[in-house]
């Protein structure tokens, strides 16, 4: 989507980098665990300078919670990414390389896994193996994968009929490093424009995760510190606001980022 | 759409929905512990083996992983989808208590989120380049952006909590013994911030595609030559360029159902609705897998079936696809 100002484009990265500073100088902007007690609990935002933005109803720091949960929400994010491109570009290659039952097996299993409700999957998924960290990203590969294919095996489909694949094949290399090493490459440039997209939606379903008690029990998630300050929304409503708004900013952050990535590379149009 | 066609769509639904049947399966065999477990342990009896063995025995759950899958498919054919543990009822009915509650919020929600990506992106197509596409795409970007449960939240706080205009959260007044005009008014009343919700985190998708159909279609030769016939604007806007528009827009609404779906779990959960969504997080806060499972399959099939609707509407509004299809195929 395009905005107006030539300064737009530098909006997601300044953003993004703002968080990344933010999730590696965790521990010196707010050193020690973020899910001690340290002061008084629902100190109000802005009233203490030790604690600028409050704690929650058990004392603990709402500032520490919103850097360390910069670390959960960026690193879960982007393996979440990682892993749902990466089995997507796997998944994709062989299926539009191969072709034949191959192809129609894979895609079958594509169509399939797009018809299960994501999130309702990702939610299965962490509820049967178990609520950590690893398992969240797992959840979210598993069930998110199939755009990432069909994109990837349209690209492989057109790459594939090129010259210079014909080439490698009349020099006998052998059809697994073609498909990998010639074709992959030069059908991976639209997935650059999926690839912010999904490191959105990885964050979004995480901090859902979390906010319905899925996450990392031992992490401090900005999904995990919206359901915890419900309960307070009528008292203290800025702790249900502060961790949501940096969840919107940091989904905003990837996306535009995302955005400006595809644009530069000439793939504007096609997000 | 024909009959056939119809037909022909609905085969096409079931090696998927074997596949999901055999994804499920495999799920419950990952998870730890079979159903006589969860039933000793609700009974007290966890330690006695003789009697865990005796009841996989009679159960089935004891034969081979390919005999209890074929148990598991056949039980499915017949619509037999298990016995949920919390609630101690069959799962499907479970389920079809809770279906429509559901059903109304996506519906709405879709809706919804359809009405304002349509008339918005329309607006922002025709604006392009000023102030209005401006502020109305970067609200969609934003909108985009935001946790559903925390916009329903933030909804909350302004409209229930602040203004005490709408209610907190269920389905309808509790104590209300309201009938008719005044129930519906009610629910409808309650529905307002959940699907308010979901329209708003949902429909910047359908604003781009409507934006972006708009804006190809202006620079169509039809528009083109309907301009040069000298044809009044509103009519060219509405007839050569908004309406086939209107067709990546209602192709991506099936395609965004299963989301949209996804949505709702989190969404009726903040707003205290007893729908489906809500449904799914009660059975995983009480690990009661066979729930788990059969809200899995039938948001699956409810998701095909919304695919089947959004394909009749897309033969209405483009006459090409439909019954010329239909007669190809010998109607």
């Amino acid at each position: 989507m395009r905005m107006g100002s030539p300064w737009s484009g530098l909006i997601g990265p300044a953003l993004l980098l703002l968080l990344v500073l933010a999730a590696l100088l965790a521990p010196l902007l707010a050193p020690g665990d973020p899910l001690d007690m340290v002061a008084r609990p629902l100190t109000a935002p802005f009233t203490d300078a030790w604690f600028p933005l409050g704690t929650d109803q058990l004392g603990r720091d709402v500032w520490a919670g919103l850097v360390h949960g910069a670390r959960v929400s960026l690193v879960v994010g982007l393996a979440a990414a990682a892993a749902t491109l990466g089995v997507g570009i796997l998944a994709g290659t062989v299926a539009g390389f191969r072709g034949g039952l191959v192809d129609d097996g894979l895609m079958r299993l594509t169509e399939a896994f797009q018809t299960v409700p994501t999130f309702l999957l990702a939610l299965a998924l962490v509820s049967v193996l178990g609520a950590s960290a690893g398992n969240v990203v797992l959840a979210i590969a598993i069930s998110s994968w199939p755009p990432a294919a069909r994109l990837v095996r349209a690209e492989v489909l057109r790459v594939k009929t090129l010259d210079y694949v014909d080439a490698a094949r009349i020099a006998g290399m052998a059809p697994l490093a073609i498909a990998f090493v010639e074709v992959l490459p030069g059908a991976l440039q639209p997935v650059v424009a999926l690839a912010g997209i999904t490191v959105g939606e990885a964050i979004l379903v995480e901090s859902a995760l979390a906010f319905l008690g899925l996450g990392d029990p031992n992490l401090q998630s900005w999904g995990s510190m919206v359901a915890n300050g419900r309960a307070l929304i009528r008292t203290a409503p800025s702790l249900v606001i502060l961790p949501g708004l940096c969840i919107a900013m940091a989904v905003l952050a990837v996306s535009l980022t995302g955005d400006g990535l595809a644009r530069r590379l000439g793939l504007g149009t096609r997000s | 759409m024909s009959w056939r066609r119809l037909g022909r769509r609905l085969l096409q639904a079931v090696p998927v929905l074997l596949l999901v049947a055999i994804g499920v399966f495999v799920l419950l065999e990952l998870a730890q512990g079979d159903a006589v477990d969860a039933y000793l342990a609700g009974i007290g009896g966890a330690g006695d083996l003789t009697l865990a063995a005796e009841l996989r025995q009679r159960y089935g759950l004891a034969d081979s992983l390919g005999a209890r899958f074929l148990t598991y498919a056949t039980s499915l054919a017949t619509l037999d989808l298990g016995w949920s543990i919390a609630f101690a009822r069959p799962v499907l009915d479970v389920i079809l208590e809770r279906l429509p509650k559901t059903l109304l919020l996506m519906g709405s929600g879709i809706l919804l989120a359809a009405l304002l990506g349509i008339g918005l992106g329309a607006l922002a197509a025709l604006r392009r380049g000023r102030p209005t596409d401006t502020v109305v795409t970067t609200a969609a970007l934003v909108l985009n952006a935001t946790p559903g449960f925390w916009l329903g939240l933030l909804l909350i706080i302004v409209f229930s909590v602040e203004l005490r205009w709408l209610p907190l959260g269920g389905f309808s007044t509790l104590d209300s013994r309201a009938t008719g005009l005044a129930a519906v008014l009610d629910t409808a009343r309650h529905l307002v911030l959940p699907a308010a919700t979901l329209g708003l985190t949902y429909f910047a998708l359908y604003l781009r595609l409507m934006r972006g159909a708009m804006l190809a279609a202006a620079e169509s030769g039809w528009v083109t030559a309907a301009k040069a016939r000298g044809l009044p604007t509103r009519r060219i806007v509405l007839r050569h360029m908004a309406r086939p528009a209107l067709l990546p827009v209602v192709t991506m609404l099936g395609l965004q159902s299963g989301t949209m779906l996804g949505g709702s779990v989190v969404v009726e959960t903040v707003f205290a609705i007893p729908g489906l969504g809500s449904l799914a997080f009660e059975a995983v806060s009480q690990r009661d897998l066979p729930l788990l499972a059969g809200i899995l399959l039938a948001g699956t099939v409810l998701v095909v079936l919304v695919n089947i609707l959004v394909d009749i509407v897309y033969g209405r509004l483009d006459p090409r696809v439909g019954d010329n299809l239909g007669r190809v195929a010998g109607d």
